[in-house]
């Protein structure tokens, strides 16, 4: 489905930050949900995403001068119900090594930089369409920047979800 | 002033307000999660401030809830959120009063409050996260699981009709009935606001994968869609639609006009003296 493109710069880079809020506050749950699960690795690994996409958003609000936050702004919903750059709250295990919380950040990643590309072609305002243009290369350096550091992480395991004790027992 | 008061007056209340510093305990990927963000967003778009705001539950995965948000809570005893609930709207009818519960806990351990509390049309909104099954308790299959679900506690399935609860919310007199999907917690969120703001009983029947005991559950959300049709406000129509959809359409089914109840018709004792000479021998 293509996205509506908003008509003015202000109205865009608002959704923009909504964007970047609603994909911190996603991996701030996950994050929460893997420290409880005794996670650290994982949970580590999206803390750190919460980290970045607050720098994302706090970067929005200071290219913007905006002295608070822009209220009712709403991250529409792409490819399915979630905003384009959130991780899928079902898509976690809890057994999961950081590799797979990248590769899940690496997606999202990919997705914001095809919402924003998609954006840049139905804009029919000129600075709209700048500064979606922006965003998709912003968000398809991220793209590289994950990568990198998936290189860095070792790959999971074969056996990385074998639990001796799982929580439901098959046979 | 209470504590509660002093911490969030009503201007500043954004979804992180309602959330309270209690991490839930679901599994990676439960789709409670989902509802959870929901109701905080849902109270934030409402804007009444967490002290005036009751959050009721029974037991169960779901039903944990009133512990994760900053509202005043109550953790009930199991199947019974809805006659706690009823209580403290009587009681305290200034209070935005939320229930929250799963499908075992309100359809088959709390079936007959379900029941009265549509009838009654108290002014509460009941939120249940139906996962066709008793996740907490390991598995078991609850109301709404499919006759031939098979499971190592129910080889071959049970065999039993499922429940339908939002035809029997209509055939039981709630004042609005809908159904939502946990993936879609912006949509959620909208639908449960909707609810809290219409009078009378509502119900939202909200379908929240368990990834444990049924991970094929998670095909939901490339499955679910809206509602082709509009809220309807008139029952039969709302249930013959309902009982021939194939439970997936998401939206507000039904937005009623039914009176609902009050207690307060002067006829009730107002203090503890007038109480005690009520039942003086």
């Amino acid at each position: 489905m293509k996205p509506t493109a908003p008509t003015t710069v202000e109205e865009f880079m608002a959704q923009a930050y909504a964007m970047e809020l609603e994909a911190q506050q996603r991996y701030a749950d996950l994050a929460d949900a893997m420290e409880m699960h005794n996670n650290r690795e994982a949970a580590e690994l999206f803390r750190k995403m919460v980290v970045i996409e607050g720098k994302h958003a706090a970067q929005i609000m200071a290219e913007m001068g905006w002295k608070a936050p822009p209220a009712n702004a709403v991250a529409p919903a792409w490819e399915g119900f979630d905003s384009a750059e959130q991780v899928p709250v079902d898509d976690v295990h809890y057994l999961m090594r950081p590799w797979h919380a990248l590769q899940l950040a690496l997606a999202a990643e990919q997705r914001a930089a095809r919402f924003f590309a998609e954006l840049a072609m139905t804009a029919k305002d000129e600075s709209v369409r700048k500064a979606a243009i922006e965003l998709r290369d912003e968000e398809l350096e991220h793209v590289e920047l994950v990568r990198a550091w998936m290189a860095k992480v070792p790959q999971p395991e074969k056996d990385w979800a074998e639990d001796p004790d799982p929580p439901r027992y098959d046979d | 002033m209470n504590d509660l008061a002093a911490a969030a007056p009503a201007a500043a209340c954004t979804p992180a307000t309602f959330k309270s510093a209690v991490k839930p305990v679901w599994c990676p990927g439960c789709g409670d999660y989902s509802v959870l963000s929901a109701i905080t967003k849902a109270l934030a778009m409402i804007g009444r401030p967490p002290h005036e705001v009751g959050v009721v539950s029974g037991i169960g995965c779901s039903s944990r809830i009133p512990a994760y948000t900053s509202c005043y809570g109550f953790h009930g005893v199991h199947g019974r959120s809805l006659a706690a609930a009823t209580g403290l709207k009587v009681a305290r009818p200034d209070l935005t009063v939320i229930v929250t519960g799963g499908d075992g806990d309100g359809y088959s351990i709390g079936g007959n409050h379900f029941l009265h509390a549509c009838r009654r049309n108290v002014d509460l909104t009941y939120i249940v996260m139906d996962n066709h099954v008793y996740g907490m308790t390991k598995g078991q299959p609850s109301p709404t699981t499919e006759p031939d679900w098979d499971s190592k506690l129910a080889p071959g399935g049970t065999k039993i009709r499922v429940f339908h609860p939002m035809v029997v919310a209509l055939a039981a007199g709630a004042n609005f009935v809908a159904r939502a999907f946990a993936g879609d917690p912006n949509g959620t969120a909208a639908v449960i606001a909707q609810a809290i703001r219409h009078p009378g009983f509502s119900f939202v029947e909200i379908l929240s994968p368990c990834v444990t005991f049924r991970p094929e559950q998670k095909e939901w959300k490339s499955i679910v869609r809206p509602a082709s049709a509009e809220a309807t406000d008139d029952p039969a129509l709302a249930a013959r639609r309902v009982m021939s959809d194939d439970g997936l359409n998401i939206g507000v089914l039904y937005a009623g006009n039914r009176p609902c109840y009050r207690l307060n018709d002067g006829s009730a004792a107002s203090n503890v003296t007038d109480l005690e000479m009520e039942f003086r021998v």
